[in-house]
């Protein structure tokens, strides 16, 4: 079975990020880089599918500037096989993306992809969703728990009121939540291991994509601030406040 | 200009985040249609058409809708377009799961989770958890949108007299099942609709500690979350996560116990309108956002709280 595992490189998940002054967007120059963390749960699940003997082959593909190249040797160091760069200028949106990888995904023909539910930087939790509705596959979103079989897949997913649990049929896109598993620690020689592993560039054009206009950001602002309040002496004060100045209870 | 809104229910009753997510349909200006997926679920349709603001609810009734698969609910939604401007969901699992399936195989692009109507094409929405607000204007000749239910008052279940239309079921598509499930069951209010929420977070120690919340939730009629730290080490399940990647919820009254306040948790509480931390240390990040704050163990405060709620 070869696996896909879509990634993005994304503002570190410790940086606290800034608003650009002109309202363009946040403060990226000189700011740490990484793997979005969704990400890495999924190249961990992927490779860990491979040491179970249940895949033979993960792809780890990404799509940005040249830059990204830095997660998808991550992503390699963690145990993928081979990488691949689809390079366009920076800030495609999910429906561009998930153009791009269907296409990839048609050329590849795995039999899994395995992605996050979301990125840190965006939000939106769109792209796999959108990736399983091109390519007409079933879906299966926040994995929390994942059984691979024969020719289906056994996904838990972490919904709003507890846990659901499907059963799709093979091949399939799932978007990982949290709790799927703990992402190994990657070891120096799985680094310089990782530099030798093939990584091939393409672009767009080259899987005949012709990319979509995204929404239009008119602005990007921090939000309201909230100040700290006062700190409270005992319980009776706590209560005393909040029966008679904030009257909420 | 049709406004299609997908209810979120269980066959038995409407999710609220729906009546949220209909109010921000009508600050677009235009009629609004809702529709009600799933199997035996009629009852559920004849309530919404009690709705204020709804003017069509449609009604489909298939077995391949009981569990709401966005594999099948997608080509429901695709028959119901002509006309539709809008598509409108709560930004719930539900609703994620299903809109970005819809917006590709419509070939628009999708807009998660907004905070904020400012027309009919443009919408706020925060990014970086929280940390930046995107104001954003769709091109597209159908918006899709998912709801942040927070964000909006939620609509009156009564006062409404919608028209019911039954509407086709589409073939089945069979490529996933439904398998089983394990919801929560609760007589607590809902976490992201609750007037008060009271969580904890790591300092409990243990699943059995948690359990002091209960009786203090109870006798404040309040709904019980978690910091992703307490759900990860397993003192909860994990709906009852607060946070980035948790449930975003913004109550009238968010007390925190025990929950040191990473970035992550307040993501998903600071837009809550009083604000209580109570925690031993005086230094945690929760006190920065706190109305109220109070240094102190939690297991001597969550008794005196207790003993002070029952004296009037």
């Amino acid at each position: 079975m070869k696996i896909i595992v879509p990634v993005k490189r994304v503002i570190d998940a410790n940086v606290r990020v800034r608003v650009k002054s002109d309202q363009t967007g946040v403060e990226t120059a000189n700011v740490k880089m990484a793997i979005n963390p969704f990400c890495e749960i999924a190249v961990e699940q992927a490779v860990r599918c491979k040491e179970a003997g249940q895949a033979k082959e993960i792809v780890v593909v990404t799509v940005g500037p040249s830059l990204c190249q830095d997660i998808l040797r991550t992503a390699l160091a963690m145990g993928a096989d081979r990488a691949i760069l689809i390079e366009t200028e920076p800030a495609l949106q999910p429906l561009a993306i998930a153009k791009l990888l269907k296409a990839l995904a048609e050329k590849e023909a795995p039999q899994m992809i395995i992605m996050g539910k979301q990125a840190i930087d965006d939000d939106n939790n769109q792209t796999g969703q959108m990736l399983s509705a091109l390519l007409g596959w079933p879906q299966a979103t926040f994995a929390s728990r994942m059984e691979l079989g024969a020719d289906r897949v056994t996904v838990t997913r972490e919904i709003d009121g507890g846990l659901e649990t499907l059963s799709l049929q093979l091949p399939a896109v799932i978007t990982v939540d949290l709790r799927l598993n703990e992402p190994r620690y990657v070891k120096l020689p799985n680094i310089m291991q990782a530099k030798k592993k093939p990584l091939a560039i393409m672009k767009p054009v080259d899987l005949g994509v012709t990319l979509p206009a995204g929404v239009k950001v008119l602005k990007v602002v921090e939000p309201p601030k909230r100040s700290a309040g006062v700190k409270v002496a005992d319980v009776a004060e706590l209560v005393q406040k909040l029966k008679h100045e904030a009257k909420v209870i | 200009m049709i406004i299609l809104v997908i209810a979120e229910h269980d066959n038995h009753a409407i999710k609220n985040a729906t009546l949220n997510t209909i109010t921000a349909a009508t600050q677009l200006g235009g009629e609004v249609s809702l529709l009600i997926a799933g199997k035996n679920c009629q009852a559920v349709a004849t309530s919404a058409a009690a709705i204020s603001g709804v003017a069509r609810v449609l009604h489909a009734d298939a077995d391949q809708y009981e569990h709401h698969l966005a594999e099948e609910l997608t080509p429901l939604v695709m028959s119901l377009t002509a006309g539709v401007s809008h598509i409108l969901a709560p930004a719930s699992t539900f609703g994620k799961n299903l809109l970005p399936r819809v917006a590709a195989l419509l070939d628009v692009n999708a807009i998660s989770d907004i905070t904020k109507v400012e027309s009919a094409d443009t919408f706020v929405r925060p990014i970086y958890a929280g940390n930046a607000l995107a104001t954003v204007q769709s091109n597209d000749p159908v918006k899709i949108i998912t709801v942040r239910a927070t964000a909006f008052a939620a609509c009156s279940t009564t006062g409404g007299s919608a028209t019911i239309e039954a509407v086709k079921a589409t073939d089945p598509i069979g490529i996933s099942t439904y398998v089983s499930s394990e919801l929560s069951k609760t007589e607590r209010p809902e976490l992201t609709t609750a007037r008060i929420v009271i969580s904890g977070g790591r300092g409990f120690g243990s699943a059995e500690n948690f359990k002091l919340l209960e009786p203090l939730a109870d006798k404040l009629h309040a709904a019980i979350g978690a910091s992703r730290a307490a759900v990860d080490a397993g003192f909860m399940p994990n709906d009852y996560q607060v946070g980035q990647t948790g449930k975003i919820v913004a109550p009238e009254l968010y007390i925190a116990v025990g929950i040191s306040g990473a970035i992550q948790h307040l993501a998903g509480m600071k837009e809550s309108k009083v604000i209580v931390a109570v925690n031993k240390d005086a230094e945690a990040p929760i006190f920065e956002v706190a109305d109220y704050g109070l240094v102190a163990d939690l297991f001597k405060f969550i008794p005196e709280f207790s003993a002070a709620l029952d004296q009037k």
